[in-house]
């Protein structure tokens, strides 16, 4: 823009929201608020932006797209009720990710920063590289540094865009971890892998769905 | 009223697949086919121990060693049965299973103190920290995920085609032939003659100078307004002279003056 500053502090607050709204719009990775800050020459001061972001957000509440706060920034994104509907346009769908992954993500996000072989020790089994692969690949973990011992290995720990992507403002979002009890009851282990009709096959002890899960405050 | 026949057998508790079972699995009850699918989806064998665990509602903090071993092992063989990819930590496992059993049947000293670790403690350790990660991964996948429960809105822009130029003043031409006449004069045909030079006859020339045996300040002995070529010339020359030891060469102190006389001027009288 080649606007000089001038005009630029003489637009309205409403004007400016609009802007806001557009810029926002426009990019599909998150906006941090110094970004933002940019787009009005630095005219307009942090605490304002956030009170036109908050007032963005209330504006687009009944919409099918809202404005989201995450670690990076600030970003509009679809609400996740309507991501089957648009499935169906886009067959491409995402795919769901095995446990193997999970697990690994799971450790990396808890015990960061972590090396192949601390992700070893709690698995029991060696680490997939095709878990390291896909998750680097998806860009949500990366190599932080090496430990100081003989072999000199790779740490890895969580990104900004795994926070992003899950909708965590910090690690401090995540779920906290739960302190098992000695009889709490796991869900019905082989999630994903195996079908609905074979899980009815194995015939999964029906006692299991009647329990009340014990600790768990949040439902995931 | 159906005919009942008679069996010497009780009436079977269930029929599966038209076979009739006589009494309830002890066990899960898995048909073979999908017991490989099972067995297939346990991540490894701290994730067949927790199965077995929390299947037998059995107490971590006092694992029965025995019983726990003896169907750990059931399980590995059934798997290695169907030839299903053993990893090696399942039978790493089943060693340090039989390890700890052992450890326990041994009789513990009297009075040995309570603080002696229960050799169970290390496996109930990893059994929970695996068992805590498997939850939490299991938490992690059901937040709302980009691409899979959400996406990234970005609307088109359609950037003008408008091509936007820069701003020339006149100044800025004018600027711009000043440069160019400069560049222009740098650029003159400059015809380079090859002066003939001989290092030889600057020997002489300098020898000449030097004439009388009195001390010449280094300095006068160069021509500068001839040129580079004439100094460098120059220089050899003074170099060869003093290599064939036909001069001297003298410096009162660093950075001092350089004087410069025919060699065995000293022993000379002055005329």
């Amino acid at each position: 823009m080649s606007r000089p500053t001038a005009e630029t502090a003489m637009l309205s607050l409403a004007a400016a929201k609009t802007v806001l709204e557009t810029a926002l719009l426009s990019s599909q990775e998150p906006l941090a608020i110094a970004d933002l800050r940019k787009l009005f020459d630095e005219a307009l001061g942090a605490d304002t932006l956030r009170r036109l972001l908050d007032e963005l957000r209330e504006e687009w509440a009944g919409k099918g797209v809202e404005l989201v706060h995450l670690a990076s920034g600030w970003r509009f994104q679809t609400r996740p009720g309507l991501q089957h509907y648009l499935d169906r346009i886009d067959s491409d769908r995402a795919p769901r990710y095995s446990r193997a992954v999970l697990e690994t993500l799971a450790i990396i996000a808890y015990r960061q920063p972590v090396t192949r072989g601390d992700i070893e020790d709690v698995r029991g089994v060696t680490v997939s590289a095709n878990a390291i692969r896909a998750l680097e690949a998806r860009g949500w973990i990366d190599v932080v540094g090496h430990r100081d011992a003989p072999g000199r290995p790779a740490l890895y720990a969580t990104t900004k865009a795994f926070l992003d992507d899950l909708g965590l403002r910090s690690l401090q979002e995540l779920p906290p971890l739960e302190e098992i009890a000695q009889t709490l009851q796991l869900e019905p282990a082989p999630v994903q892998q195996v079908s609905e009709a074979e899980i009815r096959h194995i015939g999964e002890e029906p006692h299991n769905e009647e329990q009340p899960h014990k600790a768990t405050g949040t439902d995931g | 009223m159906p005919l009942e026949l008679v069996h010497s057998q009780s009436q079977p508790v269930a029929r599966v697949r038209g076979q009739p079972l006589h009494e309830l699995p002890p066990d899960l009850y898995i048909p073979p086919e999908a017991l490989e699918v099972f067995l297939e989806t346990f991540q490894g064998p701290l994730d067949l121990l927790l199965y077995l665990i929390r299947k037998a509602d059995i107490d971590v903090l006092d694992i029965p060693m025995a019983r726990l071993t003896e169907q750990y092992l059931e399980y590995v063989e059934a798997m290695r049965h169907r030839n299903l990819e053993l990893a090696a930590e399942y039978l790493v496992m089943a060693a340090m299973l039989m390890e700890i059993k052992s450890r326990m049947l041994l009789p513990r000293p009297r009075g040995a103190d309570e603080d002696e670790l229960d050799p169970r403690a290390e496996l109930v350790r990893r059994l929970l920290e695996y068992e805590r990660m498997k939850l939490a991964a299991q938490r992690l996948d059901r937040l709302p995920q980009r691409d899979r429960d959400f996406a990234a809105v970005e609307v088109w822009v359609e950037r003008s085609a408008v091509q936007r130029l820069p701003n020339v003043s006149a100044g800025d031409l004018e600027n711009a032939w000043r440069s160019l006449l400069a560049r222009a004069r740098l650029r003159q045909h400059h015809k380079v003659a090859r002066e003939e030079l001989s290092v030889r006859e600057h020997m002489t020339l300098i020898l000449r100078q030097l004439a009388g045996g009195a001390f010449h300040e280094f300095t006068q002995l160069f021509e500068p307004w001839r040129g580079v070529a004439a100094l460098v010339v120059s220089f050899l020359a003074l170099l060869e002279l003093a290599r064939e030891g036909l001069i001297e060469v003298t410096q009162a102190a660093p950075y001092a003056p350089i004087y410069v006389r025919l060699a065995g001027s000293g022993e000379r009288a002055q005329p």
